[in-house]
């Protein structure tokens, strides 16, 4: 087993997340990118739980891990079935069309 | 009975003024009259019982403000000063009241007019009769008072407003520092009547008292606020410039006031609290200085004035600068004895400038006069007699005062003695030229009034001539009948109501100055009436010659212009504080400060911010994640800002940074 410092894999989940949280902000076309990177964000952190659930030898950072996967798959199946009935609605799923949200 | 004599004129006052419409203005004359010639008749009496018998009277009426440590009582002290001033005022208040009968007739206001004159006596009455300084300042402002209701009383006249208005100003200041002193003399002195007050008077020489953060000697700051308090009231250089303009009021008004018995108050407040003034040399040597200056700048004043009343004003002016300076040379009985005579010959003056006016259909200036003498020769003999009282001519009244007064400031031999003779014995050369050349002027010179005034012109009748033939005869003979008793070397006329430290004292040295210092006021008096009749009468060429010369404008430009006081004051005092109040305490403070940062501007910014912030939700997704995002970090980044540098910053400063934050993006807008 290659014994590797726990540095390097939080600098790597670090950067994952902020990948997904940058997709988050700089994305302003397509709304399937933002649930994209949403998941991203959450796989990152799933992956920071286990990652300290070995490093501190504690099983609850596991289970966590899989609860997170169940909401997260709920929650993308919920946002997907937003964004079909959106569509019906309003023909498109361009963010920067999506503008009626203010007052 | 004395306090018949204090509240005589009030009852006058209050019938006139309340029920002046019912009994009309006849009634009105008739009663204020009567009460007054009353009062000067009980003031007789009680001169004769005080001064003269040696009862000093002293009446508590009531207790007035009674707490643990301000015992005030409405209290009348009757000794000699305070029955010598009864009856001078009395005395030309009464005639006053007489005179305006006639004077006033057709004035539709006579009875208010009456009524003002009954309630001006009673102040002045209760000035005089005071025994603590609380109650004197009650006679004090009401005199003040009803010298604005006085010169005010032809209110549709805004000249008379002005001068209303200034002269109540002027005199406020004065009272703003007789205030001030009155205070200072309770704090240190925890009292404020007469008796305590000198008694424990010269237990504070010496002592200290913080004043305005100075470490001053309390006895200088009392007697240096109260002289600043009389330099309004009687007109001393400085706060001069209300009177002349007073002179808008009615005739016997001025008369009244101005001459005999308000600015009066000034120096009765210096020779009423000589025992506190003896103890502070060197505000005595400022008092002869302010004194002396008033005489001389009065005297040059009155030179080159044209309206008859005004050289009469500037005459009491300067006559007041005498008065003061024998106050500050330790004669306060000098000064009281000038102030007596003054108020006759004074009153003589501008009861008879009065009569002239009436004659000459309310023609004042001068210019406009002229060759009076024929057609009102009794007018014109009641002024002369006034006018050589005034200048000092030999056994007259004026002469046994004013000679006294300069022979005591030579008699001091200090400088401040030598100065204030040098400069009233010049006032006296210029007095005697300026009473000539108004004599003259108005009498003497060839008619150059409209013909239709000058042919209508005549003598006035009965209650007018009654009024000036009474005050010409102490005009003449007052001065040499109580020269004796009031001035005399070792008189106890005085009692203990004038205080002077022995080395102070210095009649008998008076007496034995050098004869030509003692002839030498006289010598001047009668060179400025020479002078000034040969000059009127074959000079004119010369004097008009010297008037349109180059430099002869100038001064004649200076001395009419009354030395530029009034444009000084109101250029750079005036216009100062107009500038002030608009611009900074209104537009800066009131409009700005207050509405800026007070609830109006507060609630205006806020709104507007509201705005801003609200425009910051777009409506974009993106957006709303961006500021999450944003958030997130810097809340993050704070909590790592505090953990280390937590220990240095102290957190309030960020409240003020956000406020002005506020501030300063608003001023952008």
């Amino acid at each position: 087993m290659i014994v590797t410092n726990i540095n390097y894999i939080l600098n790597i989940v670090i950067i994952l997340f902020l990948i997904g949280v940058l997709g988050l902000v700089l994305n302003r076309k397509n709304i399937l990118i933002t649930i994209m990177s949403i998941e991203l964000m959450l796989l990152a952190v799933n992956l920071n739980f286990v990652l300290f659930s070995i490093y501190l030898d504690d099983v609850v950072g596991q289970i966590f891990v899989l609860f997170i996967l169940t909401i997260a798959a709920t929650e993308s199946a919920i946002g997907l079935a937003i964004l079909v009935v959106y569509y019906r609605l309003k023909n498109t799923i361009r963010i920067d069309k999506i503008k009626n949200i203010k007052s | 009975m004395y306090l018949i004599l204090v509240f005589l004129p009030l009852i006058g006052f209050l019938n006139a003024g309340l029920f002046g419409r019912k009994i009309g203005p006849y009634g009105a004359s008739i009663l204020t009259v009567n009460c007054l010639v009353l009062t000067f008749f009980i003031s007789l009496f009680a001169f004769y019982e005080v001064a003269l018998v040696g009862c000093c009277t002293y009446i508590k009426l009531s207790s007035w403000i009674n707490s643990e440590l301000l015992n005030v009582d409405w209290g009348f002290l009757f000794d000699s000063l305070t029955v010598i001033m009864c009856c001078v005022v009395t005395f030309v208040s009464s005639l006053v009241h007489i005179y305006s009968t006639e004077y006033m007739s057709h004035d539709p206001h006579l009875a208010r007019f009456m009524s003002y004159l009954s309630l001006f006596t009673f102040f002045m009455l209760i000035l005089v009769t005071a025994d603590n300084y609380v109650q004197m300042f009650v006679g004090w402002e009401g005199v003040g008072l009803c010298s604005y209701l006085l010169i005010n009383f032809w209110f549709t006249r805004i000249q008379a407003n002005k001068a209303a208005i200034k002269a109540m100003i002027l005199n406020r200041i004065g009272d703003f520092a007789l205030v001030l002193g009155i205070l200072t003399i309770f704090i240190k002195f925890k009292a404020v009547d007469y008796a305590t007050v000198f008694a424990i008077t010269p237990l504070f020489v010496g002592e200290k008292f913080i004043f305005l953060n100075c470490d001053l000697n309390v006895l200088t700051v009392v007697s240096l606020l109260l002289f600043i308090g009389a330099v309004g009231k009687s007109a001393q250089l400085g706060l001069h410039t209300w009177l002349p303009d007073a002179m808008e009021g009615p005739t016997p008004v001025s008369a009244l006031i101005h001459a005999a018995t308000m600015v009066t108050a000034g120096v009765f407040l210096i020779a009423r609290s000589s025992p506190i003034y003896e103890y502070v040399p060197n505000v005595l040597n400022f008092i002869t200085i302010a004194g002396s200056c008033t005489a001389f700048f009065a005297a040059t004043v009155g030179l080159l004035q044209n309206d008859l009343k005004r050289v009469i004003a500037y005459s009491t002016c300067s006559q007041l600068g005498y008065m003061v300076f024998a106050c500050g040379l330790s004669n306060y009985s000098v000064g009281i004895f000038h102030l007596v005579n003054h108020a006759f010959f004074k009153a003589l003056l501008f009861l008879g400038a009065g009569s002239v006016i009436h004659a000459v259909a309310d023609e004042q200036d001068m210019r406009k006069m002229g060759g009076l003498k024929k057609l009102v020769p009794f007018t014109y003999s009641m002024m002369v007699i006034g006018s050589l009282a005034l200048i000092g001519f030999p056994f007259l009244t004026g002469f046994y005062s004013k000679d006294v007064i300069l022979e005591v400031a030579y008699g001091k031999y200090t400088t401040y003695g030598h100065f204030s003779y040098c400069l009233g014995s010049v006032g006296a050369f210029l007095t005697a030229f300026y009473s000539t050349r108004l004599i003259y002027l108005t009498f003497l010179a060839k008619p150059n009034g409209y013909k239709a005034v000058i042919s209508a012109a005549y003598d006035s009748s009965y209650q007018i001539c009654f009024a000036l033939a009474v005050l010409a005869i102490p005009s003449i003979f007052i001065g040499f009948y109580t020269k004796d008793m009031i001035i005399g070397l070792g008189t106890d006329f005085w009692g203990n109501a004038i205080f002077i430290l022995p080395e102070n004292m210095n009649m008998i040295d008076a007496e034995f100055i050098d004869h030509i210092f003692k002839i030498l006021p006289v010598i001047l008096s009668l060179t400025g009436t020479t002078l000034s009749f040969l000059l009127y009468t074959f000079g004119n060429r010369l004097l008009f010659q010297s008037k349109i010369s180059l430099l002869g404008k100038k001064f004649y430009n200076f001395l009419n212009k009354k030395w530029f006081f009034d444009k000084v004051y109101n250029e750079y005092i005036g216009q100062f504080l107009f500038k002030f109040g608009y611009s900074i305490s209104y537009k800066t403070i009131d409009r700005g400060i207050f509405e800026i940062f007070g609830p109006m501007g507060l609630s205006t910014i806020i709104s507007r911010k509201a705005v801003y912030l609200h425009k910051l939700q777009t409506g974009y997704i993106y957006h709303y994640t961006f500021l999450i995002l944003i958030g997130t970090t810097l809340m993050l980044g704070v909590r790592q800002f505090w953990i280390i540098f937590g220990e240095y910053v102290d957190y309030r400063v960020f409240i003020i940074f956000l406020v002005s934050s506020f501030f300063v993006s608003s001023e952008k807008k």
